[in-house]
């Protein structure tokens, strides 16, 4: 019963991260596309949780759905560009086709990957009392020296974002 | 489970990519870029508990940290393009094309 739960919740919270992925795909307004990728990003941290990952589930409701999303939104007020335009977007028939093509190709690559067997899941990872503790221990022994560069990256993006965005001494 | 979390992956990242070839809005595929992101997220997060070890779950935390500093880097170049242009459409930004 148990398992069945788990198995239902898994597949809904898939197919619905799906339909929403193809529903940003294909709206005209930018505000509208942007909100449902919101709700991939929530279907994808449900996911994350069904897979023992509780504090990545919690980082991407903040840093991604919170975060991320609110600074395209933001953009996307301060351009001016909600309303869809009239003339559609969405490439021409070469464009099209090409996406198609690739699209084809991936899905025939993953059904070919499909029939590989997957190893023995081993048993749930930690108790789940202590989520944390198994993400930070190797984040701050293996992993130290990568985790203090993406904080540099972090300081580089800030101050290139500022540069870029910042208006000229002589623009109107 | 991880059959089926890896099947999720692929198709999230096959919608993301024909996103990115299918639109001209340059915020619609930043936006892309990062469904893209989130798959591998996802992939890594299904491997991880495959292999009952939470260093796939370090990377996905690195992999937010860039894909934080990719969208500011990525909003500022398309706000000075808007400034410059009046517009994000990809199809006024040809400089480079031949």
């Amino acid at each position: 019963m148990n398992t069945l739960l788990y198995t239902f919740h898994f597949y809904l919270f898939g197919l619905i991260a799906i339909a929403s992925a193809v529903a940003f795909v294909t709206r005209k307004s930018p505000v509208a596309a942007a909100l449902w990728l919101v709700n991939t990003m929530f279907c994808l941290s449900a996911l994350y949780v069904m897979l023992d990952a509780q504090f990545i589930g919690a980082v991407q409701v903040l840093v991604y759905a919170g975060a991320i999303m609110v600074v395209f939104l933001f953009v996307v007020m301060l351009l001016n560009l909600g309303q869809a335009s009239d003339v559609t977007d969405i490439r021409g028939l070469g464009g099209r086709l090409t996406a198609g093509l690739v699209g084809l190709a991936m899905v025939a690559e993953l059904f070919a990957l499909s029939r590989m067997r997957l190893p023995k899941l081993t048993s749930a990872m930690t108790d789940h009392a202590n989520v944390v503790n198994p993400v930070s221990a190797p984040l701050f022994h293996e992993y130290l020296l990568p985790f203090e560069v993406t904080s540099v990256v972090l300081l580089v993006a800030v101050i290139g974002a500022v540069v870029l965005a910042k208006r000229g001494p002589n623009a109107s | 489970m991880i059959n089926e979390a890896l099947f999720f992956s692929a198709v999230l990242f096959t919608i993301g990519v024909v996103g990115v070839l299918t639109r001209r809005n340059a915020i619609i595929i930043f936006m892309c870029v990062e469904l893209m992101l989130n798959a591998v997220n996802l992939s890594f997060i299904a491997l991880s508990r495959l292999h009952g070890s939470a260093n796939g779950q370090v990377f996905v935390l690195f992999v937010m940290t860039i894909a934080a500093a990719e969208a500011a880097v990525g909003l500022a170049i398309i706000i000075s393009i808007f400034r410059h242009h009046k517009s994000v459409d990809l199809r006024n930004i040809n400089l480079l094309k031949g």
